[in-house]
């Protein structure tokens, strides 16, 4: 190559790398940006009765009491059903598996799970949990219809933590003595907490801030008083944040921002915590 | 209950639980069938397959919601693969540790946004942005709510692209650069080449993403059921199937045919989700088995 056309080469290099790097920041720069606009805007919106009173005037005013404690109902519905039965797939599939035609079978379905539309999902919550078995539009509903969604985050997490616990771990245990179960509980489950706890957090964020799956299942409108049994209908922050954006003419953008940090709040806070718990395991990770 | 027994319990429900992801994916998909199959026998198929949706009116027609879907899906992609892979390929290949381990976090904060929340952002921001940069009557265009999938699909891009730079070997890299070949020559012509099949799987999931999203399309496309026949169709209002769903479902009658359309649209939307997943797994799941050949 002569002296010429290596200096072009490299001028043309260096203005791609540019471009990258632009590319990457045009992609960065707007997640930060939304963050922190939905934080400016909404903060203002923020005070202790907003947080701890109903919403009045149609909504146009108040707080929203009812909807963050409906998250934090089906967040907990959700997760008594979800993280048991996912944590048991997971172990099933990480520790007594084989690997033959059953077990890529359940590998097919996890994936199949995950990529069902979350609306689909609202669908089968309808026909199977509302209908079929008449719970209703009810949290109960709500909160199986959301527990099958997140069913697949949980197996696929808990399962890849207890994949990367050694295996000379389990051969010390059971040339011990240990039954195959004592191995897992004494052994395999305690090592692999920490990404179990983080796949729980990440698998219940994506419920937290999901609408379509209780759109007909669970959500209300609105409601004067506060669920008292889990087959009372409830209201939920992102069904509320879709209400109060589409279908209330004449709302104080002030409470919509407010409601939207509300939830953004709850999730980044779980994703925080997530990530935490993955970092300081990670750090005092000694295999 | 003697300790034996016990655990041959505590195993037999461990094995119940593993297979309960299998038993899931059928309950949906029965439950879709029973429910949404009848619409075949209420409404005559020529007449599902066309080109009006008036339920009201007794007209049936879903395929403009399909092509609404398949054009805010295909413009999604078009915005989220150049953003996706170009930030993948800067993480995987070009970063220093120290940025990396601060722009992975936000790239998470991006995937756990809930749709509703960028469907209000898209209400607020880029309705009036597209309204007044195309000139046009309203901002609730396909093109708002392409931009809004594709904001939602590049986490799942860049993670499974990244993924897929990561696992190329070292070795490819430095033979490479052993030849006198730059660092951005390897980049674009040894290392991304290695990882296309993990590219387009990552495109793929994104595709499924972008196609199954909800909430935020619905809040910011218009809903207007119209065929998207001409190109500039993405600048006008549309609306997609999983929209349809959501907007309408709270409304029929239980068993109505109107309803029973809606789940009908329900297993069209399974099955493409069904058909993209299974591919993309496929073409992974071989790649896996050919590069296990090859460094062996």
């Amino acid at each position: 190559m002569d002296k010429s056309s290596r200096t072009s080469t490299l001028i043309a290099e260096s203005a791609g790398y540019t471009l990258v790097h632009l590319i990457t920041l045009a992609t960065i720069i707007p997640i930060l940006g939304l963050v922190g606009y939905i934080i400016a805007k909404g903060s203002p919106a923020i005070s202790w009765q907003f947080l701890t009173a109903a919403p009045t005037d149609g909504m146009r005013a108040g707080g929203i009491f009812p909807a963050i404690v409906g998250t934090v109902y089906l967040t907990i519905g959700t997760a008594i059903f979800s993280v048991p039965l996912g944590v048991a797939a997971g172990i099933y599939i990480s520790e007594y598996a084989a690997d033959n035609a059953a077990t890529r079978l359940i590998r097919l379905a996890i994936i199949n799970l995950s990529g069902i539309p979350s609306v689909v999902y609202g669908l089968f919550g309808l026909g199977l949990f509302v209908i079929f078995l008449n719970f209703g539009t009810s949290i109960l509903s709500a909160s199986l219809t959301l527990s099958i969604m997140t069913l697949p985050v949980i197996i696929s997490t808990s399962e890849e933590a207890m994949h990367s616990v050694p295996n000379s771990f389990r051969v010390v245990s059971t040339s011990l003595g240990a039954s195959r179960w004592q191995t897992i509980r004494k052994i395999v489950l305690p090592q692999a907490l920490p990404g179990i706890v983080t796949g729980v957090i990440l698998g219940l964020e994506r419920a937290v801030g999901e609408t379509a799956p209780i759109l007909f299942t669970g959500a209300a409108f609105y409601l004067p008083q506060l669920p008292s049994s889990p087959l009372d209908a409830t209201m939920a922050l992102p069904y509320h944040i879709f209400v109060i954006s589409t279908q209330v003419p004449g709302m104080p953008v002030e409470i919509q921002y407010g409601t939207v940090l509300v939830l953004l709040v709850f999730v980044l806070g779980m994703n925080l915590i997530a990530t935490l718990i993955r970092t300081r395991a990670r750090a005092k990770r000694v295999w | 209950m003697s300790k034996q027994q016990g655990n041959l319990v505590i195993t037999g429900i461990i094995k119940i639980a593993g297979y309960s992801s299998i038993v899931f994916v059928t309950l949906i998909l029965i439950f879709l069938l029973r429910e949404g199959l009848p619409a075949l026998g209420s409404v005559p198929i020529s007449q599902l397959f066309s080109t009006i949706w008036y339920p009201i009116q007794g007209y049936f027609g879903i395929l403009p919601l399909i092509l609404g879907t398949l054009l805010v899906t295909l413009v999604a992609i078009l915005i989220a693969l150049p953003f996706g892979v170009c930030t993948a390929v800067y993480l995987s290949e070009i970063a220093p540790k120290w940025v990396k381990a601060v722009l992975k976090p936000v790239i998470e904060i991006l995937a756990g946004i809930p749709s509703v929340v960028l469907g209000f952002i898209g209400i607020l921001v880029f309705v009036p942005f597209i309204r007044t940069f195309f000139n046009l009557p309203t901002g609730l265009t396909g093109l708002t709510g392409a931009i809004l999938l594709a904001l939602i699909a590049i986490p799942t891009v860049v993670s499974i692209a990244e993924d897929a730079l990561n696992t190329v070997p070292d070795s490819y890299r430095q033979a490479a650069l052993a030849l006198g070949v730059t660092r951005w020559q390897t980049i674009w012509g040894v290392t991304l080449p290695a990882a296309k099949t993990g590219v387009l799987t990552a495109v793929m999931l994104g595709v499924g993403r972008a196609l199954g999203e909800t909430m935020a399309v619905m809040m910011v496309t218009g809903n207007a059921p119209v065929m998207p026949t001409r190109l500039n169709s993405i600048l006008m209002p549309l609306r997609t199937m999983t929209a349809t769903i959501a907007s309408e479902m709270g409304e029929v009658a239980t068993g109505s045919t109107h309803y029973q359309v809606l789940f009908f649209i329900g297993i069209v939307l399974f099955l493409l989700s069904l058909a993209i997943n299974v591919a993309a797994s496929w073409v992974s799941m071989r790649q896996r088995q050919r590069s296990e050949r090859i460094l062996s």
